[in-house]
């Protein structure tokens, strides 16, 4: 024979709850669940006398447990191994007992279990008391956002039946809940074993007068709506199966109609639903709310990519790149600063780095002790602080996006909750712009400037491939002329892209907006007088056009120039070995176009000249045509 | 939203998340009711497309009406059908007892398949109400090169972030089924008007109420010819749906080691 997970033959106007049963290794939760099945009539035929027949042959007494543990080796062990899910229905409604595992190792199956439960069972041995896994899984609940609790105090049969040790139980167990702000639904005395209290009143407790545990079980209510809370649509993927283009996504909360403005986050692009796509379904579909999976096409081709968060425009995330998390560790080695993983939020992926480690609590005694590391099943406070910007929303604003989960290799590692205290909003930093501009004339005239500095500003837009020595060139000549009095700066690549760009990425789309705000820093710099030498791949004949407009005739195209080959020997990046075995995608002149400069003002060729002379051509370069000393080469007057 | 809705997004959201993180992929259709609801909702999540092969798994065995329904669906459905072949009864674990031994030519089969297409995700429609073996499944349920499951340590999975990031040589098993009970898919597949094989509605009192291969799988007694009549039978059944299937029930761990060895 094989144990049997047992269906519900539900009516579909029945309510459905999912619960799940929590508590230390040998508090009865097995036996609890086996009575459970039997008391409500949900075992299936012939379910019972299986259970006997297997028991008689082992040679051992009958156990409810054995209903839920299914695995041979479980049996032969004698302890639940991993989560389960079984059936049972009441009068009122049908219920999916979701089983969680007491044993310490097996935090994360409790966990798994536990986290898409509405309502939990919390079990604890009478004659044993309080246990640290007690304590335990029930911060964890609370992490994990259950609200509605019932302790159930069990074995009463071994202590006597008696209301004071349940009384005792009941007051340490709720100081305890109440110091991390939980209060329980339900205490309940129990005899698992005798189905007392479960299903029937027990008439060997007669002092007390509280709901039995099906009673309390059906006062519950099914998870909150969603739908009341501003709308947050994660993309999940965007699809080009035919001539649409319809972007994909759960909406975790809110609601959506076809016409309404929404705001990508951290994009901070708006477009318009223009339909909501569906398939098979009897009409077409105008509105979504929580919970629907939906696809929707946009009034504005806009480029978007997996992990953007839509919203509407008045209640949009938070920005940021930097958020406190309350975790719990998962991981086998400890959680350290410093250490970087993988962070998952809704759909958006994002490396992150534990900037701070706040304070790791004590479940025994919810102390908060400062930290250098968090050991494996711990709860801490940590800082992370990722490269991008995150689009995220508060833990308790909206659970969905105020969650995160860690990876680290291949596992999950940790899962938390965001609480941004302290952090502000970054989004205005990024998408401010004064309503109320107006271009203000300089007091004091670009001659003026040029006249103090000895040279007239401007930019020398340096373009090439990955290792054709637009780098190595940009600085030496910054120090070159900073050695002979010039005003002088070099953006390069990196470092503009750890501050002013740090929110964009390598998309096509982000890459054009990182040249053109290159281009308008670059023309500012250029405006104050200065020369500043930009050193960036800038592939795109478009983008660097752009970039000239906005330099007003500042700006210099040096084409640093040296064909692949030549590059790819360099690479001193090891670029282009990542970009042949596929590591990168998308690599200029490998796998992505570059577009040369078709009236470079300077072309300067490192294929066939050292970088002595290259750098003396660019020296040269500048000094005819932008120092206003007279020069002569010969005497260095 | 109500309940069949909810299981309709949720499955959504998992094949959705299967297209987008796994490369090589493909979906197991056994041509019985709950693959026929699983090809159903990718076309829901890919909006009338399925965009990866549907493998039929072949002992060569199944009954004449499911190969005639293949054929027929396979067409109308517009899929792109993989075939595979299961290596004869010979090469299976002796120790296993016969029927299940039957079975297990599917296992290998699989495996075949698995290594020929290089695939890194398998899609496959088990749910947990089947068997308690299944009730432990994760959605996403990493396997070994070989397909063996260790069910003793299993990744968590919580919030809806599924592990899809797998050392080299593994695989992934999606379930978008997992917490669909037969009696959701019976009302889905009423609700939506999917095509299903004959064998399952009554003929002369008897219906087949699970599908495997023809020569271990027998008929319950019932007179449901209907979808109606099928739903209220299973209202007030308290018969397990697998009872049909032979392999299941030799000995008492016949299905976990099936199960262990990488069956679906």
């Amino acid at each position: 024979m094989s144990s049997r997970a047992v269906s519900p033959a539900t009516d579909l106007l029945r309510e459905q709850l999912r619960i799940v049963i929590v508590g230390h290794v040998d508090h009865g939760k097995s036996t609890l669940v086996g009575r459970l099945f039997h008391d409500t009539g949900s075992l299936p035929d012939g379910k019972l006398d299986a259970i006997k027949a297997m028991c008689e042959r082992r040679g051992m007494p009958f156990e409810w447990a054995f209903l839920m543990d299914a695995f041979q080796s479980e049996r032969d062990q004698g302890i639940t191994i991993d989560t389960a899910q079984i059936w049972f229905k009441t009068k009122k409604r049908d219920y999916v007992i979701i089983d969680a595992p007491g044993h310490r190792e097996f935090i994360k199956n409790m966990i798994t279990g536990a986290a898409s439960a509405e309502a939990a069972v919390l079990l604890i041995d009478a004659g044993h008391g309080v246990q640290q896994q007690s304590r335990l899984h029930g911060f964890l609940l609370h992490l994990l956002g259950i609200r509605q609790l019932v302790v159930l105090v069990n074995k009463m049969d071994l202590v006597e039946y008696s209301g004071a040790r349940f009384a005792a139980i009941r007051r340490e167990f709720s100081d305890y809940l109440e110091g991390i702000g939980v209060t329980p639904s339900y205490f309940i005395p129990i005899a698992a074993r005798g189905g007392d209290n479960i299903v029937e009143r027990s008439a060997l407790m007669p002092w007390y007068e509280g709901p039995t545990l099906i009673e309390a079980l059906d006062n519950f209510q099914p998870a909150a709506r969603l739908t009341d809370l501003p709308l947050r649509l994660p993309l999940q993927d965007i699809y080009k199966f035919d001539d649409r283009r319809i972007l994909v996504g759960r909406v975790e909360s809110g609601r959506l109609s076809v016409g309404d403005k929404l705001l990508f986050s951290p994009s901070n692009k708006t477009a318009r639903i223009a339909s909501i796509e569906s398939w098979n379904s009897p009409a077409p579909v105008l509105e979504a709310h929580a919970g629907q999976s939906i696809g929707i096409t946009l009034d504005d081709q806009l480029f978007l990519e997996r992990g953007e968060i839509a919203s509407l425009e008045q209640d949009p995330p938070v920005e940021t790149n930097v958020f406190r998390g309350r975790l719990f560790w998962l991981g086998h080695e400890p959680l350290q600063v410093g250490n970087s993983y993988l962070l998952k939020l809704a759909t958006r992926e994002a490396r992150v780095t534990v900037q701070a480690i706040e304070r790791v609590f004590d479940a025994d005694d919810l102390s908060a002790k400062p930290a250098v590391e968090v050991p494996r099943h711990g709860v801490a406070d940590v800082i992370l602080r990722s490269l991008p910007l995150l689009a995220l929303d508060e833990g308790r604003h909206i659970a969905r996006t105020g969650r995160f989960v860690l990876g680290d290799g291949t596992n999950i590692v940790a899962g938390g909750i965001i609480d941004m205290e302290g952090y502000p909003d970054q989004r205005e930093l990024v998408t401010k712009r004064s309503s109320n501009i107006h271009k203000v004339e300089h007091g004091v005239l670009a001659d003026a400037r040029a006249e103090r500095n000895g040279h007239r500003g401007g930019i020398l837009w340096f373009t090439g491939l990955s290792g054709a020595g637009k780098s190595t060139l940009a600085m030496a000549v910054e120090q070159e002329l900073f050695r002979k009095g010039y005003q002088v700066y070099v953006l390069d690549g990196d470092n503009v892209r750890y501050g002013l760009n740090a929110n964009l990425g390598f998309s096509p789309d982000d890459r054009a907006e990182n040249i053109r705000r290159v281009g308008e820093v670059a023309a500012l710099f250029a405006d104050a007088g200065m020369i500043v030498i930009t050193a960036f791949i800038s592939p795109y004949r478009a983008d660097r056009q752009r970039a000239r407009e906005a330099a007003k005739g500042g700006l210099h195209e040096i084409y640093i120039q040296a064909d692949v080959e030549t590059c790819e020997q360099r690479d001193p990046k090891g670029l282009y070995k990542k970009a042949r075995s596929g590591e990168i995608a998308e690599f200029t002149g490998i796998s992505a176009p570059y577009e040369p400069p078709e009236s470079a003002e300077l072309i300067v060729d490192t294929g066939a000249m050292s970088v002595e002379q290259s750098l003396a051509t660019i020296l040269h370069y500048i000094e005819e045509n932008f120092s206003l000393l007279k020069v002569n080469h010969g005497n260095g007057a | 939203m109500d309940h069949l809705d909810q299981l309709e997004s949720q499955s959504v959201y998992i094949l959705r998340e299967a297209f987008n993180r796994i490369d090589k992929l493909a979906m197991l259709w056994s041509l019985g009711k709950d693959s026929n609801v699983m090809i159903w909702l990718a076309r829901k999540a890919f909006l009338g497309h399925v965009p990866f092969p549907v493998m039929h798994i072949d002992t060569g065995k199944k009954f004449p009406e499911m190969y005639a329904f293949r054929d027929r669906y396979a067409v109308e459905w517009n899929l792109n059908l993989v075939l595979e072949d299961c290596p004869p009864v010979e090469e299976v674990d002796p120790t296993l007892p016969p029927n299940a031994r039957s079975a297990a030519r599917k296992t290998l089969g699989l495996r075949n398949a698995i290594a020929g297409h290089k695939l890194t995700g398998v899609i496959a429609g088990i749910r947990r109400d089947e068997e308690s073996v299944r009730a432990k499944e994760r959605v996403f349920s990493p396997r070994g090169d070989t397909g063996q499951w260790d069910f003793r340590d299993q990744p968590p999975e919580f919030w809806d972030h599924f592990n899809t990031d797998l050392p080299p040589g593994t695989h992934l098993r999606v379930h978008p089924l997992l917490h669909w009970t037969e009696i959701d898919i019976w009302r889905y597949i009423e609700r939506e008007g999917i095509p299903v094989v004959d064998l399952y509605f009554a003929k002369n009192g008897k219906r087949y109420r699970s599908l495997g291969d023809s020569d271990i799988t027998f008929p319950i007694d019932s007179d449901a010819a209907t979808l109606e009549a099928i739903i209220t039978e299973l209202e007030v059944t308290r018969a397990p749906e697998r009872a049909g299937r032979a392999m299941d029930r030799e000995t008492e761990d016949a299905f976990e080691r099936l199960r262990a060895a990488g069956y679906m």
